[in-house]
């Protein structure tokens, strides 16, 4: 029972990422392109943790960690090059 | 023209709280590495991560005032720690990177194994930490 949630849980969250990676092609600005991309790694997060209870390991579990941690300093630096054009500034202004 | 300066109050105090949690998850990593997933490479390049978003958050000159070391230092602190190790096997008559261990009695965490392999490990951190800051610094202080 349990493996048939999970392959149904994995079929939904990969039709997620292709809606997702939808609007990273074709989003009008930027900003749309960098909030897709970050969605799209919250998605990659779940299909880790259901593959990780498909599998029967604990082994990936840090691996979610890092991904939300990479994530967030992927969008931050984003938007900051939006912001301000220099990611990391000699002196802020 | 000149931007008027912006208020990243929530990115800040953001920073201040989510770095502390990033360079614990590191030393997870680092302590982890020899029973588990993880180890000196993923544990320097967290900490790197950890240290990059501070530099994102707050400028140049502000962390320079803040820590009196280089990142260069540690490129060469830690390749003495793993040619350290290496020469302590020689030092007791074994061939050059043999690793010992033993298990020991430690007052808080009871019977633990401690291996010669963690100051390898160490030395493979601060030499992964030291190269990605000095990669990240001179194309980021690049005018």
């Amino acid at each position: 029972m349990i493996e048939i949630i999970v392959n149904v849980g994995l079929v939904i969250l990969a039709i997620s990422i292709l809606n997702c990676l939808y609007r990273v092609l074709r989003g009008p600005t930027r900003a749309d392109k960098v909030i897709a991309l970050d969605s799209l790694g919250v998605n990659l997060i779940g299909v880790i943790a259901l593959l990780s209870m498909k599998f029967h390991t604990e082994a990936f579990a840090d691996v979610i960690l890092l991904f939300s941690i990479l994530s967030f300093i992927g969008t931050v630096a984003a938007s900051k090059y939006f912001e301000k054009g220099v990611i990391i500034e000699r002196v802020r202004d | 023209m000149r931007l008027p300066r912006l208020n990243n109050v929530i990115l800040e105090t953001t920073t201040k709280v989510v770095s502390y949690l990033i360079l614990a998850f590191a030393i997870y990593l680092f302590l982890a590495g020899h029973n588990n997933p993880g180890g000196g490479f993923v544990a320097g390049l967290v900490t790197a991560s950890a240290l990059v978003l501070n530099y994102l958050t707050f400028d140049m000159e502000t962390i320079e005032k803040r820590k009196n070391f280089h990142f260069r230092i540690m490129i060469g602190i830690g390749l003495l720690l793993a040619v350290g190790t290496g020469l302590g096997g020689v030092l007791f008559g074994q061939a050059f990177l043999t690793h010992a261990f033993g298990m020991f009695d430690l007052p808080f965490l009871g019977e633990t194994e401690l291996a010669t392999a963690t100051i390898f490990d160490l030395g493979v951190y601060f030499v992964v930490v030291g190269v990605t800051m000095t990669i990240i610094l001179s194309i980021g202080a690049d005018e």
